[in-house]
């Protein structure tokens, strides 16, 4: 089955909830933390996280490669498509439309804020620690807060409306009434998961965060 | 105008054209006669009766396709005021004018109208699309079919491989290797069927190559576009369901 595009696809859809969207939701219950608990909360979940068993290889598997492969691919598929909300201005075709755009600005705004967090730990100039003083700074510069802000919400949609598709794809809704339905619980839950999201955002430029602004971020923040 | 005595009413026509399948497209404008109840293809036949552009230049007669005149051959599929349908019922008193036709430039264009479909007929046969009952002696009769399933069937049945969902479909294109909706749509027909349902996994595997299945992204624009009504998505839907368990079951060597 050489170039199989149905396998390739059907991975595509299937990292997109296992692990991405798994991840996506435990993204959300950490930064919550800064919101609910403050600047040691926050500390607190992400050393959780770092204290998991095979962190490394949890990491790989749960989300470098599996980021990799549906971002990717994904451009592809976008690139496939000829977006056509001009000539049939119909509400699924703009979540059809919405889902390509949002896709793109998920891989940008997720290639950036990767390079921002998670590669300045790498290149060790920031601890984990700092993590959240990196992000009060990230927050507190008013480019990057709408940056953000777009790529919060275009993720959180693309995820929201990919579990709609997804249900379809793999044939669990099937009527239009299973569909419809569905298509009301994911946008409820994109309402709750951008939000919660967002409120993190803010706390994050609250003053207990601000502590020492570390150097990477003098690097990082070109703006 | 006020002075003329009997007005004659006329229908404006802007007509999308291309001389050969390779040559450039242009537009040419036309002013045909009204009569009572046209429909697109008379308003055709009136240009190709009187070949003049709406400057009174001669022309080359318009090319367009037709044949049951009732839409159910699929033939005379064509971009009318931006929508994909059927020109043969599309009537002249229901549309804007000057009424814009445009061929469906998701097939070859053969010439101006005329389009070639022969890609849905090649995914008919490439996803089986019929029930094989020839064999060296007689089968005997085949399983019967229940009332209930004979009536949502008869729905797909209905298609007419007009090609208008493909028209419509984002992800029909060239850089796109996407079967279209309709064929899948007949796999679901057809796997429906007792006798056809003994042939279920190939018309299967078909769908779940290279171009199968796999190429629908969900924008449903088939079904808010198909002039039969059929239930596009939920056929899609349903043979998802029914890829994905026989992908499973492979896999699990079942
Ligand atoms: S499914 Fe409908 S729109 Fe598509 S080819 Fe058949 S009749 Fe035409
Ligand atoms: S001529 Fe057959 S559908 Fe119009």
């Amino acid at each position: 089955m050489k170039g199989n595009s149905y396998l390739s696809r059907k991975i595509h859809s299937l990292l997109g909830v296992i692990p991405l969207g798994l991840f996506i939701i435990e993204h959300m219950i950490t930064n919550y933390s800064a919101y609910e608990e403050g600047a040691q909360g926050f500390k607190d979940s992400v050393k959780f996280l770092n204290d998991l068993p095979l962190v490394f290889f949890l990491e790989l598997f749960g989300i470098w490669l599996p980021l990799l492969f549906h971002g990717v691919y994904g451009l592809y598929v976008a690139y496939q498509s000829n977006l056509n909300t001009g000539r049939f201005q119909y509400g699924r075709n703009w979540f059809f439309t919405l889902q390509r755009i949002s896709g793109v600005i998920t891989f940008i705004f997720i290639f950036w804020h990767l390079y921002q967090t998670r590669l300045q730990v790498m290149l060790g100039n920031v601890t984990h620690e700092e993590l959240g003083n990196q992000m009060h700074s990230i927050t507190t510069n008013g480019f990057y807060f709408v940056f953000y802000v777009i790529g919060i919400i275009a993720a959180t949609f693309h995820f929201s409306n990919g579990m709609w598709a997804f249900l379809v794809s793999w044939g669990i809704t099937i009527g239009p009434r299973a569909q419809r339905i569905s298509s009301y619980i994911f946008m409820g839950v994109f309402v709750i998961v951008a939000l919660l999201f967002l409120l993190s955002l803010t706390a994050f430029r609250g003053d207990e965060f601000k502590e020492a602004a570390s150097a990477a971020l003098q690097m990082t923040n070109l703006v | 105008m006020a002075e003329t005595a009997v007005a004659t009413k006329t229908v404006k026509l802007v007509i999308t054209r291309q001389d050969a399948p390779d040559s450039a497209p242009y537009t040419e404008e036309f002013e045909v006669p009204y009569r009572a109840n046209m429909n697109v293809i008379s308003a055709l036949m009136e240009i190709q009766r009187n070949p003049k552009k709406v400057d009174g230049q001669k022309t080359a007669p318009v090319c367009w396709e037709s044949n049951c005149l009732e839409e159910v051959c699929g033939a005379c599929s064509m971009v009318i005021n931006g929508k994909p349908r059927q020109a043969c019922s599309s009537l002249i008193d229901q549309l804007e004018q000057p009424v814009r036709l445009a061929p469906m430039k998701t097939f070859p264009v053969v010439r101006d109208l005329v389009i070639n479909r022969e890609r849905m007929f090649n995914a008919l046969k490439r996803v089986k699309a019929w029930i094989p009952i020839d064999g060296t002696y007689d089968l005997g009769p085949g399983p019967r079919m229940a009332e209930t399933k004979r009536q949502w069937a008869y729905e797909l049945s209905k298609c007419m491989t007009c090609g208008v969902c493909l028209e419509s479909c984002p992800n029909v294109n060239d850089r796109n290797s996407f079967i279209g909706p309709a064929a899948i749509s007949q796999v679901r027909l057809f796997n429906a069927h007792p006798t056809g349902e003994m042939n279920k996994e190939e018309r299967l595997e078909a769908l779940m190559e290279d171009g199968g299945i796999e190429g629908c992204g969900n924008s449903q624009n088939c079904v808010r576009s198909c002039p039969k009504g059929i239930p596009l998505t939920t056929s899609i839907a349903a043979i998802n369901k029914d890829t994905t368990k026989h992908l499973f079951k492979k896999w699990l060597g079942m």
